[in-house]
């Protein structure tokens, strides 16, 4: 009993991975994120713990857009995609730079800026 | 086609010449520029006063319109009239004669040219505080004389003693000035012009509803003429100004500049006589000036300071004669008290600068042989300062005795205080004759020189005046009684007989007892020490005054400057910002992951707010 699938026939699969696991998957992504940016030194690690919270907001989006039936979630993932690249992007450069100017990219040893 | 404002404006060139190329202009023509413009004022001075006495009243001209304030207009109006005319043609001819004998005294200064650039400003400021037709612009030569007399008081400026006497000068004048000002202000205010000859015509109706006006008025115009022509309370500065070049205090300190105090009075006579009491205050004054400058200048050693105690009681006569009667006799004692009083200091000067510097009359002696120029020719002065007859002095001290004879309800004691100076001054005078030219030559160095001719002859020209200038008493007070009232009939032979006895017995006592006996070294004693310390007078304004100020000013400096403002407000806010750094600081330690930890926990704490509340 092939049904196409529309509309209502979603909730059947809602069943089988409910809305809590997906939001708790993000939360513990988003938490493990934000604990290496916290402890990690290296900066390369601190912009993968960045890469890894911003998925976890991804995760967020998707789950909550699968259960309002909306796609202003997956609109959103890909501004944070995008976001996401660009901020890669720049924050590797500017690490590349740290390296060569100041030696090293161990944040703790980055601290100049002190008051 | 003759015009007044020329005769100030001929000197300022002269300054504006030499003081510009003061650097290039060798002495020579420097010399030659600073006497030259003086003579030319002088020739100037002289072409009015002839007009004038072809029946002009008074020469006017408006330089330029200075500013006008609504319905008021300040211009720089020059008159000359009798009065004024007569003061230029002192200024600028015992002014001439001066430069003339400083090209002598400074030959050899190293600051020649900028000496004859100040004479001639002095010149051009006095020449206009005479001249000047706008009270404003007497102020503006009022002032300027006040800058040339500090200039040239502290014109030896490396040396320890002229500066300060010339802070000193300036400081005490600025009372006096506090005074012109503010009689300035009132007269404006009262009568609404500051042309003096407006002024004198309209004042006696504007202040007939307001006669305590009128009284202001007058003895704030008098306290400035006891600035600047060092009246009691204000004499101290000008024995301390003998410490300019000798010529200096001859033609500043002593014929002209301390006279404008004098004229002022004489001028501003129609506004003085409104009020009868200032003309007591003034002539009281006066007279307590003559009488105690005179006894200071009794155990005076120093050859200028005996002279400059004399020039202050010879002023004192001077207001005496410009108060009493109609002002034409303290007019006429300031004409021949510039002759003989110049003639002496520059008497003073041939003499310092025969003596190589020497100025303590107690170690001169005997220079009557060796300066036979000088020693005339100061005798001729002396005998004029003692008013022996038939020298200018004897003329003019008899006019105005006369008049205070006859002066108020306290004339007669005025006279007697008169009387009494003229005694002093003789007895002073004989001291300080027969200290410096009679006797045994003291001073072990130096053999003494008779000074060049460019000195000798202003000394000799001087005396001629200073002995005959008596004789044109009629004459004088025929043309200045256009502007003041001539004094009627002649002098009483009471008058002259207490004058000149007491002239006569001053003089014989003097020539006895220093005929052999010289102050020894040290202090003098008895009443002696009275005199020599000058009654103490500085001292007690140092006590009263200056040492008061000076606690004030550090009190002030030390807890209010200091205290208040430097620690409490100053640096106490400097010290709040860096404390309250201090605790701050720690948060901005560096670190991003410490930031972030404060984001972290700022946001959940504004979620959990959020969520629970």
């Amino acid at each position: 009993m092939q049904q196409h699938r529309t509309g209502p026939a979603w909730g059947q699969e809602e069943k089988l991975i409910p809305l809590s696991h997906t939001i708790l998957l993000s939360a513990v992504l988003f938490a493990v994120g934000t604990v290496g940016f916290l402890v990690r030194r290296s900066a390369v690690m601190m912009l993968v713990c960045v890469e890894i919270m911003l998925n976890a907001a991804n995760i967020a989006f998707i789950a909550f857009a699968r259960h309002h039936l909306s796609m202003a979630g997956h609109i959103w993932v890909f501004v944070v995609i995008t976001v996401a690249a660009g901020e890669a992007a720049i924050g590797l450069a500017l690490i590349v730079a740290l390296a060569r100017e100041r030696g090293t990219i161990q944040v703790d040893e980055l601290r100049s800026l002190k008051g | 086609m003759f015009r007044v404002w020329a005769i100030p404006l001929i000197p300022l060139l002269g300054f504006v010449y030499i003081g510009l190329l003061s650097r290039r202009l060798s002495r020579r023509a420097a010399a030659i520029v600073g006497c030259s413009t003086v003579a030319l004022s002088f020739l100037v001075s002289l072409e009015g006063a002839l007009q004038l006495l072809r029946g002009e009243e008074a020469l006017t001209a408006t330089f330029y319109t200075w500013a006008s304030l609504g319905d008021t207009l300040v211009r720089l109006d020059y008159r000359l009239d009798a009065l004024s005319g007569s003061m230029a043609l002192i200024v600028s001819g015992v002014g001439f004669l001066i430069h003339l004998y400083s090209v002598g005294y400074m030959h050899g200064d190293r600051g020649f040219n900028r000496y004859f650039a100040f004479l001639n400003l002095f010149i051009f400021f006095m020449l206009t505080l005479v001249l000047s037709d706008n009270l404003l612009l007497t102020f503006v030569g009022w002032e300027g004389v006040g800058l040339c007399s500090y200039l040239l008081i502290g014109f030896w400026y490396e040396k320890s003693d002229p500066p300060p006497a010339a802070v000193k000068a300036f400081v005490v004048n600025r009372i006096g000035d506090f005074g012109f000002l503010t009689a300035m202000v009132l007269l404006l205010a009262q009568v609404g012009t500051l042309s003096i000859s407006e002024l004198l015509q309209s004042a006696p109706g504007a202040f007939e509803a307001w006669p305590v006006g009128a009284l202001a008025v007058g003895l704030l115009l008098f306290l400035a003429a006891t600035g600047k022509s060092a009246q009691v309370p204000l004499y101290v500065w000008l024995p301390d100004a003998m410490a300019g070049p000798t010529p200096v205090s001859a033609l500043i300190h002593a014929a002209t500049m301390v006279t404008a105090g004098v004229y002022l009075m004489a001028r501003f006579r129609p506004i003085l006589e409104l009020q009868p009491q200032v003309l007591e205050v003034i002539c009281a004054v006066g007279a307590v000036t003559a009488l105690l400058a005179a006894l200071i200048a009794l155990a005076q050693r120093d050859i200028k300071r005996v002279l400059a105690y004399s020039t202050v009681s010879q002023l004192g006569y001077m207001f005496m004669g410009v108060a009493a009667g109609g002002g034409v006799a303290g007019m006429f004692h300031l004409t021949t008290h510039a002759f003989f009083k110049a003639l002496l200091f520059l008497g003073a000067g041939s003499v310092i600068h025969a003596m190589g510097g020497e100025q303590d009359i107690t170690k001169m002696g005997g220079l009557r042989s060796k300066t036979p120029i000088t020693f005339w020719t100061c005798l001729v002065g002396a005998l004029a300062l003692a008013g022996l007859f038939p020298t200018a002095g004897f003329y003019s001290k008899d006019l105005i005795l006369a008049d205070v004879l006859h002066f108020g309800e306290w004339g007669r004691i005025l006279f007697a205080m008169g009387v009494l100076t003229a005694g002093l001054t003789a007895f002073y005078t004989a001291r300080w004759l027969m200290l410096i030219f009679f006797g045994e030559y003291r001073s072990p160095h130096h053999h003494p020189h008779e000074s060049p001719a460019v000195m000798t002859v202003p000394l000799v020209l001087l005396a001629i005046f200073s002995f005959g200038a008596g004789w044109g008493e009629h004459a004088y007070a025929h043309f200045v009684g256009r502007v003041l009232e001539p004094p009627e009939g002649h002098v009483p032979g009471q008058v002259i007989a207490w004058a000149s006895g007491a002239g006569i017995v001053g003089l014989l006592a003097g020539f006895l007892r220093y005929r052999s006996l010289v102050p020894g070294p040290g202090p003098a004693k008895g009443l002696a020490r009275v005199s020599e310390r000058k009654f103490w007078v500085d001292e007690i304004y140092d006590a009263l005054i200056v040492r008061p100020y000076q606690f004030l000013s550090k009190v002030i400096a030390s807890w209010v400057d200091g205290g208040l403002i430097d620690t409490a407000l100053v640096n106490g806010s400097g010290a709040l910002v860096r404390a309250a750094g201090r605790i701050v600081r720690p948060l901005q330690n560096g670190q991003i992951q410490v930031y972030t930890l404060a984001m972290m926990v700022g946001l959940v704490a504004a979620l959990g707010w959020m969520l629970w509340s």
